[in-house]
């Protein structure tokens, strides 16, 4: 047992001390580290969904957008009236000082995390009623119609989007910004890894898991299997909700739906990334999101103009040949590596029935 | 009240005009839903953009100095082969398994058709200008584009001739027997993998009727599949499988719903105001099914 402890900590350690070091040593690449740690965390919330809850959501891509929307607003709002600010070039005529704009971005994100959260909990005893296929279909219908709904009010910009505030110009050191981002979104991504690591070392985990493979023999064991959905539902909110915020912040600009309810990327990537993974496992998003990124990153100059034909050949191939994803793919190779002890005589009786 | 909308009865009779003449589009592509939900058991987010795709060719025709009316013979025969290739392809592989299964690849498959119609024909939004010229109804007042009539008067003729063709041929009887029971029909002699091609053909053939008889009522774009796609299986969740009354009907309320929402919300809502009905929808059957302890299934 204490070996398996130790080897954990030396993971761990390792892993957190190549987050930190990370910027310096991969300096020009501050932004695909921040967005690969943004993916990683949508991965892993949607996973308690998806593959822990066993309820496929399209809709998590709601929460983000929300989130993005959120910081921005708070973040303007509390010192400039954010109407002027989003009709045109707002960003030209207020400026915001260092001071307000980090008390700003605080307090978005906090906001941008609870009100998420609410609205995940004033929604979810509507939506997670529903099961299986209506449930995808109906998140994805929530996902879209905040988009289009977003696109059409004039106060966050409407169709013409929102400029977030630049980054305060008295800090002059040019590397200052992407490192704000990048260890905002790197603390993000551990607080969100801890939280999902005590989920499944947890029972909620395994009221989850019961729902997931059968929700009507799980309430008849008397679990309210509604109110673990909610509170599961709340927890990725959460998270999406401040992951969009820092994103929000990074790009500098929202558009209502290719940046905010961006149901053609994030959305459809949180899905692939934690099925390509694995979903239902710890790491699986984890590893799912890393590979992505690279896969992504690396191919998309390459066959610019076709990345989309790709992405889509991509789902086709990985949802048909790997439903499992790569850490089921490897659980079904070494079982015994992920602690299953296989009876060998009862394998062989097994086989010879068959 | 301060709508334009309830000040002028003339704008109501016009939108109702609009809805179910809309309406009775949005049922064709229902219907190829619904034929394919209960044969296959997939549902096909492709749905919309299989649709794009066939009033594409018909606006390929147009720009060839073909009349785009002729796209309403011309798109299902091309559409039903396309149909027929992907499902080959992807399709046959996703037949038995878990619906979100098809969900996934089918929203995989509709992204590559969006971009692929991106490359071959353009981001702008085209129509095919049909010149039929349009009918003045009420002293003028209400305005009604004849190729509306056309596409209405099409859709029903079609629906018909598929309804005929499902039950006097063989093959429509092998389709509706393997969607009661296809082990039992392939048991009795069914080759239902061919069935199964043919459906999604037929499917996609109604999706090429539709999309040429939208290329000439309404306008096309690479991105827009996705909204016919919604609309579709809003009506299929409401009126149910197999049945076509019921789709034709919920399908006119829906383009009534939607032209009305056009004229209250707002034209830049539209979009917004289907997607949220889907989920009121799906929301309202929730609750109603709940008092009873079930659940849509």
């Amino acid at each position: 047992m204490n070996a398996i402890k130790q080897k954990d900590l030396i993971l761990y350690s390792g892993l957190i001390i190549l987050g930190l070091a990370a910027p310096y040593l991969f300096s020009a690449f501050k932004v695909q580290l921040t967005y690969l740690c943004v993916l990683i965390v949508l991965a892993m919330t949607w996973n308690l969904q998806g593959g822990e809850m066993g309820y496929n959501t399209f809709g998590n891509i709601l929460f983000y957008g929300l989130g993005m929307y959120l910081t921005a607003s708070v973040q303007v709002g509390m010192f400039f009236p954010l109407a002027e600010w989003t009709e045109s070039g707002g960003e030209k005529t207020f400026v915001h000082t260092t001071a307000q704009y980090f008390q700003g971005i605080g307090v978005g994100l906090l906001v941008s995390a609870i009100i998420p959260a609410i609205i995940a909990g004033a929604i979810g005893y509507a939506i997670l009623g529903l099961r299986g296929h209506y449930f995808a279909i109906c998140t994805l219908g929530l996902g879209i119609a905040a988009g289009e709904i977003a696109g059409g009010i004039e106060i966050i910009g409407a169709g013409q989007g929102f400029t977030t505030p630049p980054f305060p110009a008295e800090i002059v050191d040019t590397e200052a910004r992407g490192k704000f981002f990048y260890f905002l979104s790197f603390a993000l991504l551990i607080g969100t890894f801890v939280f999902v690591k005590y989920i499944y070392g947890s029972r909620f985990r395994l009221i989850l898991n019961a729902i997931r493979d059968n929700e009507d023999k799980a309430e008849a064991m008397g679990i309210q299997t509604m109110k673990y959905k909610i509170v599961g539902w709340m927890v990725s909110a959460f998270f999406c909700g401040l992951a969009g915020g820092i994103m929000g912040g990074l790009i500098g600009y929202i558009d209502s739906t290719d940046v905010a309810f961006d149901g053609r990327e994030m959305g459809v990537f949180m899905v692939l990334m934690a099925i390509l993974g694995g979903k239902g496992t710890l790491w699986g998003p984890v590893i799912g999101a890393t590979l992505f990124h690279f896969f992504k990153e690396g191919l998309w100059t390459l066959i610019l103009g076709w990345q989309y034909v790709a992405l889509g050949v991509l789902i086709v191939v990985i949802v048909i040949y790997f439903p499992e994803g790569l850490m089921g793919w490897l659980r079904e190779k070494y079982p015994e590596k992920f602690g299953e002890v296989i009876d060998e005589k009862d394998r062989k009786a097994q086989v010879e029935l068959k | 009240m301060d709508f334009l909308i309830f000040k002028a009865p003339m704008l109501m009779v016009q939108a109702s005009l609009d809805g179910i003449l809309l309406g009775i589009l949005f049922a064709l592509i229902a219907y190829g839903m619904a034929l394919q939900w209960g044969v296959m058991n997939i549902i096909n987010i492709a749905q919309g953009d299989l649709v794009i795709l066939g009033g594409y060719i018909a606006y390929t025709m147009y720009l060839a100095g073909i009349h785009p009316a002729w796209g309403v013979i011309v798109s299902p025969i091309i559409m039903f082969f396309v149909g027929w290739a992907l499902y080959k392809l992807v399709i046959n592989k996703v037949v038995d398994r878990d619906l979100f299964i098809s969900i996934l690849a089918t929203f995989g498959i509709a992204i590559v058709f969006q971009q692929l119609m991106n490359f071959i024909f353009g981001a702008d939004v085209v129509v095919a200008q049909s010149e039929y010229g349009t009918t003045m109804l009420f002293d003028n007042s209400v305005t009604l584009p004849n190729s509306k009539i056309f596409s209405a008067v099409i859709s029903v003729l079609y629906a018909i001739a598929l309804v005929i063709y499902m039950k006097k041929s063989r093959l429509g009887r092998a389709i509706r027997a393997t969607a009661q029971n296809a082990r039992a029909a392939k048991i009795l002699g069914v080759d239902t993998e061919k069935v199964y091609a043919a459906t999604f053909g037929i499917n996609a053939a109604l999706c090429g009727i539709a999309g040429a008889l939208i290329s000439i009522t309404l306008t096309l774009h690479p991105y827009v599949g996705l909204p016919y796609t919604v609309r579709s299986f809003m009506i299929v969740i409401v009126a149910g499988l197999g049945n076509l009354p019921a789709v034709a009907v919920s399908g006119m309320g829906l383009g009534l719903f939607e032209e009305f929402a056009d004229y209250i919300l707002g034209t830049e809502f539209r979009i917004g105001a289907v997607f949220m009905l889907l989920v009121f929808i799906l929301v309202y059957r929730r609750f109603k099914l709940s008092k009873k302890r079930e659940y849509l299934k």
